[in-house]
């Protein structure tokens, strides 16, 4: 089959995706499993590692908080998405703005403007004391609270795109239809609206928990000592201990568990389209 | 149960200088209407005519901005849809992709609260009067078009509504699954004895399944009656152009006698033809009469024009003749398409002539 002539506009980016991407995984992964370590040792490497007390415990944290971030940011994003999916003119642009803008800005500054607002000497505190409210500083930065409001507005516009997509593509016919026919207002939301936009809840919270799982810079500045997630852990396996198998094979699993999220993902995206309701 | 016709005099629908405004625009200008319990009733005009306005604002999913409805003497202007407990059927058939046949059908029961044992004989029921009973566990993509009908059709009447709403519901099915859709609609409505109002630009189904029409034209209804009636005493020019083919003839009164009244044409023929209320002489008028009811040759009638074969066209059925008559006037003459009959020629001169019986004068 010839390939078509369009398919040669992709070449830059492929091979700019491969030279700077694939390659250097691919490089770190051969050298530091296949050549600066014995290639029989891998399996007891593999399960030195992942059997590992902080492996484990990473693991754990992992998997939690970035539970919390997606519930959390389910929560608050399903209703914003709905109000999208039903304004126009002002409103909607005033609303998709507020949501969009920070997407565009640095993910260092956002994560470093909530530990202004939050610290011990942040901005909520002080205004709380001055209000006479507390005599003590609440523990607002340097826990799983701080880390999951931090991940959660960063990732928000993600949900609340997804969901906005699948919103738009409910036939407001079919609102009409289930009201004409006796339904009230909650029963609609529950029969009719919640498995409509199902596809989108779903497609949503898998895209936020793999962002989550592979977070670094916010749990690493607004974390506490024992909120270490994965990524932390490779990253100090690389900068302070230098074990870089250990590294290799932390990243190789946080790759695998990404990757078959990603396959479940592409698998409800084909189901959204097999259900005809896109 | 299910199937037994609604107690006598349930569904009677009132609209009472029902009004709606969008900006400047009367999208629907004080319509006012008496539909009996039991009647299939249609609003027949062209897009824009604010017929689907009005189905809305008897639905509840408009608000009027005057007026009032009535159902069986309870005013529902301002209740809302969900309380209105009337059927709908809506255009696009509006089924839950995400529910099968069973479950739409289910969906106005399960609103009301009807028990899981009272609710599965009823469902069957209302799937085996549109003959679905054995799509119970499909779901809409897996229907043809014909079926989706169906299971909105069951869907609105599953829970007995004395009236049933039908907005164009068969508009988006090809001409001949259209007419076998009309005809079942038209023997499930009798069977029930509820009322439906249809909202249609199709004038021939509006005319196949009507008990009574009523033709809307900017807002307003222009006329209200019986198919028949309506075709054959349309009240004006637009009624008469819109409910078929019509013939008219401008001219001026010449003059009024006894329910009766003669036009003077352009070139000077006096055309007779009956009119509904007093005229005066000297005004323009036109003279309306139906293709079917002109004859070529002189056997027709006391009205009588002359002119030229234009074309003729072959419609099945039927053969129709277009007649140039000087000064603007064509005439469409409809005839039997009885085989071997023998037609005029393209180009040969021929006499028309019908009854003033069947013509009738109008104004505007």
């Amino acid at each position: 089959m010839k390939p078509h002539r369009t398919t040669l506009l992709m070449l830059p980016a492929f091979a700019m995706l491969g030279c700077i991407f694939l390659a250097p995984l691919a490089w770190f992964f051969v050298h530091t499993l296949l050549i600066d370590s014995d290639p029989s040792d891998l399996r007891d490497q593999l399960v030195a590692v992942l059997a590992s007390r902080a492996m484990l415990r990473a693991i754990v944290t992992t998997n939690w908080i970035s539970l919390l971030v997606t519930v959390t940011v389910l929560l608050l994003g399903y209703p914003i998405a709905y109000y999208l999916a039903n304004r126009r003119g002002f409103r909607f642009t005033l609303v998709v703005f507020c949501v969009i803008v920070p997407y565009f800005t640095s993910i260092i500054v956002r994560t470093y403007s909530w530990m202004v607002l939050l610290g011990r000497e942040g901005l909520i505190n002080q205004a709380l004391r001055d209000l006479h409210l507390i005599s003590d500083p609440l523990p607002l930065l340097y826990n799983q609270f701080s880390i999951v409001i931090g991940m959660t507005y960063v990732l928000l516009p993600y949900m609340v795109l997804t969901l906005f997509a699948a919103m738009k593509g409910i036939d407001r016919n079919l609102l009409l239809a289930a009201r004409g026919m006796g339904a009230s207002g909650p029963m609609i939301f529950r029969r009719v609206y919640l498995p409509l936009s199902r596809h989108g809840v779903i497609s949503g919270a898998l895209i936020v928990f793999i962002l989550s799982i592979g977070f670094f810079i916010t749990p690493a500045l607004m974390g506490g000592p024992s909120d270490v997630m994965v990524a932390m852990l490779i990253e100090r396996s690389v900068e302070i201990t230098l074990d870089w198998p250990g590294a290799a094979v932390m990243s190789l699993f946080l790759l695998s568990v990404t990757l078959l999220l990603y396959a479940v993902y592409y698998r409800v995206t084909d189901v959204r389209r097999l259900m005809g309701t896109v | 149960m299910n199937g037994a016709p609604l107690p006598d005099g349930k569904g009677a629908l009132d609209l009472d200088g029902l009004t709606k405004r969008y900006g400047e625009e009367r999208v629907v200008d004080a319509v006012s209407l008496g539909i009996r319990a039991g009647e299939f009733f249609s609003l027949l005009g062209p897009s824009g005519s604010g017929k689907t306005t009005t189905l809305m604002m008897i639905a509840g999913f408009v608000a009027p901005d005057g007026g009032a409805i009535r159902v069986d003497g309870a005013d529902l202007t301002r209740v809302p849809p969900q309380r209105r407990g009337l059927g709908m059927v809506f255009q696009n058939y509006a089924i839950f992709p995400h529910l099968n046949v069973f479950e739409n059908v289910a969906f106005p029961l399960r609103a009301r609260r009807v028990t899981e044992a009272e609710l599965r004989p009823r469902v069957q029921a209302a799937l085996a009067l549109v003959r679905l009973e054995r799509f119970a566990e499909r779901f809409a993509r897996q229907l043809s078009g014909g079926q989706q009908q169906r299971v909105a059709i069951a869907r609105a009447i599953v829970f007995h509504p004395p009236i049933v709403l039908m907005d164009e519901p068969l508009g988006a099915l090809d001409k001949n699954l259209r007419y076998d859709m009309q005809v079942e609609i038209k023997d499930i409505q009798r069977r029930l004895g509820m009322t439906v109002i249809y909202v249609t630009h199709d004038q021939e189904e509006a005319v196949n399944m009507s008990d009574r029409l009523a033709i809307m034209n900017h807002g307003r209804i222009e006329q209200v009656g019986p198919p028949g009636d309506v075709y054959q005493r349309p009240h004006n020019a637009f009624v008469a152009r819109f409910l078929g083919e019509a013939n008219l003839i401008a001219g001026t009164i010449d003059r009024v006698h006894a329910g009766e009244a003669a036009l003077r044409t352009e070139d000077g023929t006096l055309l007779r033809g009956s009119i509904d209320g007093p005229l005066e002489a000297g005004r323009a008028a036109a003279l309306f009469v139906r293709p079917e009811q002109l004859a070529l040759g002189d056997g027709g009638g006391e009205n009588r024009m002359h002119g030229t074969v234009a074309r003729r066209s072959f419609l099945g059925s039927t053969v129709r003749t277009q007649v140039d008559s000087g000064r603007g006037v064509h005439l469409l003459i409809d005839m039997i398409n009885a085989g071997a009959m023998r037609m005029p020629e393209p180009g040969s001169a021929v006499t028309v002539s019908w009854s003033p019986a069947c013509s009738r004068i109008l104004i505007g």
